[in-house]
């Protein structure tokens, strides 16, 4: 009985197939924005969290200025003042909970190895930066201490510059010239690719901190220092360490605002990807409201469809229909016609988030779960909407009915 | 013959209300037996539709009581009345009232759907149906590949396929040519007296009358007359 009913309102929606089509778009459009848009944003989601944990996650970044937003850094009204080695020292000696804790100072600067040039992320660090950022070498060794501290002209690169350098050929033992200064490569970084904001991050040479300080920023400032928390501290913890320890290094008095700011990178991460959420969510309903005007787009056509057929409805009540005959009948090709827009729906939703995959570079994540609503919410915009019209074909007169032209 | 199939007592419809109402049945006594051929005549608002419509179960009384085999249907609801009609009565209307672009089978299918007659069964019996109205071979037609005449066979065949008691037919031949008229007539005469088919029908011409034993004439919501025929056939 069933079978034959879905048959029958197959043959019918057949027998106007532009109609249908056309009533259909608005179950389509919605159906298909909403399976795109979560698509995409889970594809985002990934995307944005991979990246965060490809910083380094775990990771408390220490800045010179006072912060100016979330976790920035301070604005040009103020003078900086710049962290110094006594600042990294303190932290080295007294802080508790660190896996790693690494200076950085960086450039960008034209590196060149023979007619070749390219300019690149030059930093200056030391040993546990490595650690700190979760980085690994590919091939080579990383500094040694003594080199650290005596600046020795030594640098590991990353993939873009051997590829720039080097072709297919190996670098170690090769000098390259950073800006001035000519340097020995020592090692090879792993490839790391681009961030989610477009950073090359296999375009860096590393230094020795006192030979990047002496030979290329001819200061002794540190930019930034990298703290990694070890695994049984969250940052949440370590951070307002690090704050104290700074304070107390820096000399600030407690009635005044600490001039350095820590950035967490667990922090932006969870902002980052509860911001996609929002967005997601947003367009969601959106897509929703794509979805109710479609419901009413099947009511309207199945009113339509149930007037056209009054004589058939007389004519099946005549011969002993039911009026749940008539209802069912009605309902499950309210159903199978918004059912059949859900899925041309989740087909469309699904090539249009796989371009965006392709395009934007994201992952390609179809939630199987999401799918399932679709089909599953459609199918129900189908029977809410189609009930009415239905009811209305399953309570007709007969005698009316074989009446109607 | 026992008791009556039909009966009607003190039957009246009436609609509309106060001063605009109107009585299409005016306290009609009637009595149609088991195997009997009735053709209704009278003219337009005569009550003869009306009085139809209650003998097919499509219609209920306003005052009065219409038994249909010793049940009073005029007090049934709408799916018993349905489940009525299923099991026990025919219908062959004026313009066939086929379903288009539905094969010839499939319309004869239909009733039997309704009964929750499985798939191969109700093929075998839409065939015998089809065979029964001389209709072998055109099982694949759509109504719009067949003629008036034709699709008038279907109609009947589908109101025979279930093996109702009663057939109700609604000017069978009003849309047909004298020659298409005669065939039918001779159809359901033939239906009358093979399978013993109860059958009341409307008509307005007299020589479609006359295949009929019996004439009922309607006149104000009244039975004007009601004869016997003479044996013609």
């Amino acid at each position: 009985m069933i079978w034959e009913t879905v048959r029958l309102s197959l043959r019918s929606i057949r027998r106007n197939v532009l109609r249908s089509f056309l009533t259909l778009l608005g179950i389509v459009i919605g159906v298909a924005a909403v399976i795109a848009m979560l698509t995409i944003g889970s594809g985002t989601t990934q995307k944005v969290k991979a990246d965060i944990s490809k910083l380094g996650s775990n990771l408390l970044v220490v800045r010179a200025g006072r912060p100016a937003g979330p976790g920035g850094p301070g604005g040009l009204d103020q003078v900086v003042r710049p962290l110094a080695e006594k600042d990294l020292a303190a932290l080295v000696a007294h802080l508790t909970g660190a896996r790693a804790i690494s200076p950085a100072s960086q450039k960008q600067v034209r590196v060149i190895f023979g007619t070749e040039s390219l300019t690149s992320g030059v930093t200056g660090t030391d040993s546990a930066y490595l650690d700190a950022r979760d980085w690994k070498l590919v091939s080579g060794r990383p500094f040694s201490d003594s080199e650290t501290r005596s600046g020795t002209g030594v640098c590991l690169i990353g993939e873009t510059v051997r590829q720039q350098f080097f072709g297919a050929g190996d670098p170690e033992g090769e000098i390259i010239r950073v800006n001035r200064t000519s340097c020995k490569i020592i090692g090879l970084l792993e490839p790391k690719g681009y961030t989610g904001f477009g950073q090359d991050q296999d375009n860096v040479v590393l230094m020795p901190l006192h030979a990047y300080q002496r030979r290329i920023a001819g200061n002794r400032d540190i930019d930034n220092i990298y703290i990694a928390a070890d695994d049984r501290t969250p940052t949440g913890e370590l951070q307002p360490r690090v704050e104290d320890i700074l304070r107390d290094a820096r000399r600030i008095t407690p009635d005044r605002e600490s001039d350095f700011g820590i950035r967490d990178m667990t922090q932006i991460a969870d902002a980052m990807a509860s911001a996609t959420t929002t967005m997601t969510g947003m367009l969601g309903a959106v897509a929703g409201v794509s979805l109710l005007v479609g419901g009413i787009g099947i009511m309207n056509i199945m009113l339509v469809s149930v007037t056209e057929r009054t004589r058939e409805i007389g004519i099946r009540l005549a011969i002993g229909a039911h009026e749940k005959h008539i209802l069912i009948q009605f309902l499950v090709e309210a159903t199978v016609l918004s059912l059949l827009g859900g899925i041309i729906g989740i087909l469309i939703g699904l090539a249009l988030a796989g371009l965006a995959a392709v395009t934007l570079t994201i992952p390609f994540a179809p939630s199987p779960a999401v799918i399932l609503l679709a089909v599953g919410f459609s199918a129900l915009i189908g029977m809410v909407f189609g009930f009415f019209p239905a009811l209305r074909g399953a309570r007709l007169d007969p005698i009316d009915a074989l009446r109607h032209e | 013959m026992g008791a009556p199939l039909i009966t009607f007592d003190k039957v009246w419809k009436s609609y509309g209300q106060g001063e605009a109402r109107v009585h299409a049945l005016a306290g009609v006594d009637l009595a149609i037996r088991r195997g009997e051929f009735v053709a209704i005549m009278g003219p337009s608002g005569s009550g003869k539709s009306t009085a139809m419509n209650i003998i097919g179960c499509l219609d209920t009384p306003t005052a009065g009581t219409y038994s249909f085999m010793g049940v009073d249907a005029g007090r049934l609801d709408r799916n018993r009345r349905a489940m009525l009609r299923n099991l026990y009565v025919g219908f062959v209307f004026q313009g066939y009232n086929l379903l288009a672009r539905t094969t010839a089978a499939e319309n004869v299918e239909l009733p039997l759907i309704y009964r929750g007659v499985a798939s191969r069964e109700r093929r075998d019996l839409a065939m015998q149906a089809l065979a029964q109205v001389g209709l072998v071979g055109r099982e694949h037609h759509t109504p719009a590949e067949l003629s008036g005449g034709q699709q008038q066979r279907v109609a009947i065949a589908r109101a025979i396929v279930t093996r109702p008691t009663l057939l109700v037919a609604d000017e069978p031949t009003g849309n047909l040519d004298t020659a298409r008229t005669h065939e039918i007539m001779e159809l359901l005469t033939k239906l009358n007296r093979e399978l013993g088919l109860t059958v009341t029908m409307v008509t307005h011409e007299a020589d479609v009358a006359d295949y009929a034993e019996r004439t009922i004439r309607f006149l104000d919501g009244h039975v004007a007359s009601d004869t016997a025929n003479l044996e013609t056939a």
